[in-house]
């Protein structure tokens, strides 16, 4: 195992962090808050409670959901692309580095953010609204796993892409849409019968159901079957990664 | 002694249907400096990014150093430094921090002494707190050069070193290569200008079209392909060549005031003293005369244009 290659990206990532501290860190726990002042606090205090969750607490675990979803995509497609974009990811693809210490590298260092901004964003909830854990393990659990199998989404997406606007397509009309109709800021038991099976078809209705029972102890589907999907998710990125780096696809051709 | 690069029967067909390499049999030998020579879009670059790992290689097989770049990839990469045409950078990073960045990629502990000695080496000590972007091109193409040898690598790949480069920072980098060779590293270099390997290099390559066409001591090619040239400036212009000449296959210029004499160096006698003897008797008397030997450039050119006459143009699409 090359541990100083997997240690220089994954520094020179976190540097990259560290220098856009603004743009990395505080943007997008700002723009979160937003979400818990409009509709935690102001709306949030004019709805009814769903599954016995005050509104302000039920959309905490959904919202930390769509930054860490945006996020881990955002920070590692943009990791990988702009070496590609720029011309220095020669001097990857030309050293003694396998797949593993690659993915270790560059998706550690955006997994790593990802959490930092999650719990940030976490923390942050608190000063808004009041709610209590019921199951931090398995919140860390589900936190650690979903931020790594986007990362992992992410840098596949960095490799694909050919432009910046590609860059942006999946996260800003996949996956943005998918998580707002995933039960960010809602329970599906609230939805007709029809629109509750069909919505069981988006993947992240179960990143959001599992992560929300960590808290509360309530789901939309089962955690088991939540944890499950999340698994598949990381094994499909994983294969894919394996078969781009097999192929030299988009880096080697 | 075993070379420390061979290349067996390597091809490369794109994606694209393009051919890029066809049947290259090449060896680098230990310590030399190896001027790969060829026409834009000739395959000195997919050569080299084969060999460095970022161009999937085609059929055929590469050995670094006895390693093979595919199954024991991490022992042959780690051999190597390359050196890309591309001023490639990243623009927020330092000096020290992208040059240390080289170094653990290559899976090499910190070691900032060798960092500092090829930082001054370069003449970028005193820039080593500088971002790249602010860097003039010259001075980005150092950088590069020192990412290469930050791992201390045996095999160097110099891709176009001194494209678009001043005078003075091309001298530099012929005795900084000249250095390296001299400390046992193995340098393989292309480069567009023939005067950097008619300065430089050991032997020489030619590729073009995608196929190794010479490979020759740089001494020998010249000798052996290389004419020399020996021009009289005669007193009084000549109608015709005189019939007892013929043997010396002379030519004469267009205002016949200039005899041009080609001789064999290789001969053992040039026929200049007989040549001067007849001209003497045949009282063709000359005011000057000058010698001359062609340029690698023309050997060059040479090579290429009859190498494509001989060849169909349509034969490499695959």
């Amino acid at each position: 195992m090359n541990i100083h290659a997997i240690r220089a990206i994954y520094r020179f990532e976190m540097a990259r962090t560290w220098r856009t501290l603004l743009q990395s860190i505080a943007s997008p726990v700002l723009s979160t808050s937003l979400y818990f002042v409009v509709f935690g606090s102001a709306i949030g205090s004019r709805m009814v409670a769903v599954d016995g969750i005050s509104y302000g607490a039920f959309i905490v675990p959904g919202l930390i959901m769509l930054l860490l979803l945006t996020e881990s995509i955002s920070n590692a497609s943009f990791g990988i692309f702009m070496p590609r974009y720029s011309g220095t990811l020669y001097e990857v693809l030309s050293a003694p580095v396998s797949v593993v210490e690659v993915l270790l590298g560059y998706v550690g260092a955006a997994t790593t953010k990802s959490v930092i901004l999650g719990l940030l964003v976490l923390a942050t909830a608190r000063l808004f609204v009041s709610f209590e854990i019921a199951h931090p393990l398995s919140m860390l659990m589900f936190l650690v796993l979903t931020a790594v199998s986007f990362s992992l989404f992410g840098f596949i997406i960095g490799i694909w892409a050919d432009s910046f606007e590609k860059l942006q397509i999946i996260p800003m009309m996949v996956v943005m849409p998918l998580t707002f109709l995933g039960g960010t800021f809602y329970s599906i038991s609230m939805l007709p019968p029809l629109w509750q099976t069909i919505t069981l078809f988006n993947p992240v209705v179960y990143l959001i159901s599992g992560f929300r029972w960590s808290f509360y102890g309530v789901a939309d589907v089962s955690v088991a079957v939540s944890f499950a999907m999340t698994l598949v998710f990381l094994l499909v990125c994983l294969a894919t990664v394996w078969w781009i780096f097999k192929t030299g696809y988009k880096l080697k051709n | 002694m075993q070379p420390i690069v061979s290349i067996n029967n390597l091809d490369k067909v794109y994606d694209s249907g393009f051919c890029a390499l066809s049947n290259i049999n090449l060896d680098i030998q230990r310590g030399e400096i190896f001027a790969l020579l060829g026409p834009n879009g000739a395959g000195k670059t997919t050569l080299i990014s084969i060999i460095c790992g970022i161009v999937n290689p085609g059929q055929g097989r590469v050995l670094v150093d006895g390693h093979d770049i595919v199954s024991d990839f991490r022992a042959a990469r780690s051999l190597i430094g390359l050196v890309p045409q591309e001023l490639f950078n990243e623009g927020f990073e330092t000096v020290w921090s992208t040059v240390s960045f080289s170094r653990g990629l290559f899976g090499l502990a910190a070691n900032p002494a060798h960092i500092e000695k090829v930082l001054r080496d370069l003449s970028l000590w005193d820039k080593r707190n500088t971002r790249i972007m602010e860097l003039s091109g010259g001075m980005k193409r150092r950088v590069l050069i020192a990412k290469a040898l930050s791992h201390e690598p045996r095999v160097l790949f110099l891709d176009e070193p001194t494209a678009g480069v001043d005078v003075e920072l091309r001298r530099e980098m012929w005795v900084m290569v000249r250095n390296l060779r001299d400390s046992g590293v193995t340098i393989i270099l292309t480069t567009h200008y023939i005067e950097e390997a008619e300065e430089m290099a050991d032997r020489i390559g030619v590729i073009n079209r995608g196929e190794i066409i010479l490979v020759e001591e740089k001494t020998a090619l010249m000798k052996k392909l290389g004419k020399r040239q020996l021009r009289l400036q005669l007193q009084q212009p000549l109608a015709l060549i005189p019939v007892e000449l013929a043997s010396f296959g002379l030519e004469l210029d267009a205002d016949g005031s200039e005899l041009i004499y080609n001789f064999d160096t290789q001969k053992e006698h040039t026929g200049i003293a007989d040549l001067l003897r007849k001209l003497d008797n045949h009282g063709i008397d000359f005011k000057d005369l000058q010698s001359s030997e062609s340029s690698l450039e023309e050997i060059f050119v040479n090579l290429v244009k009859s190498n494509q006459e001989q060849n169909n143009p349509d034969r490499r699409k695959g």
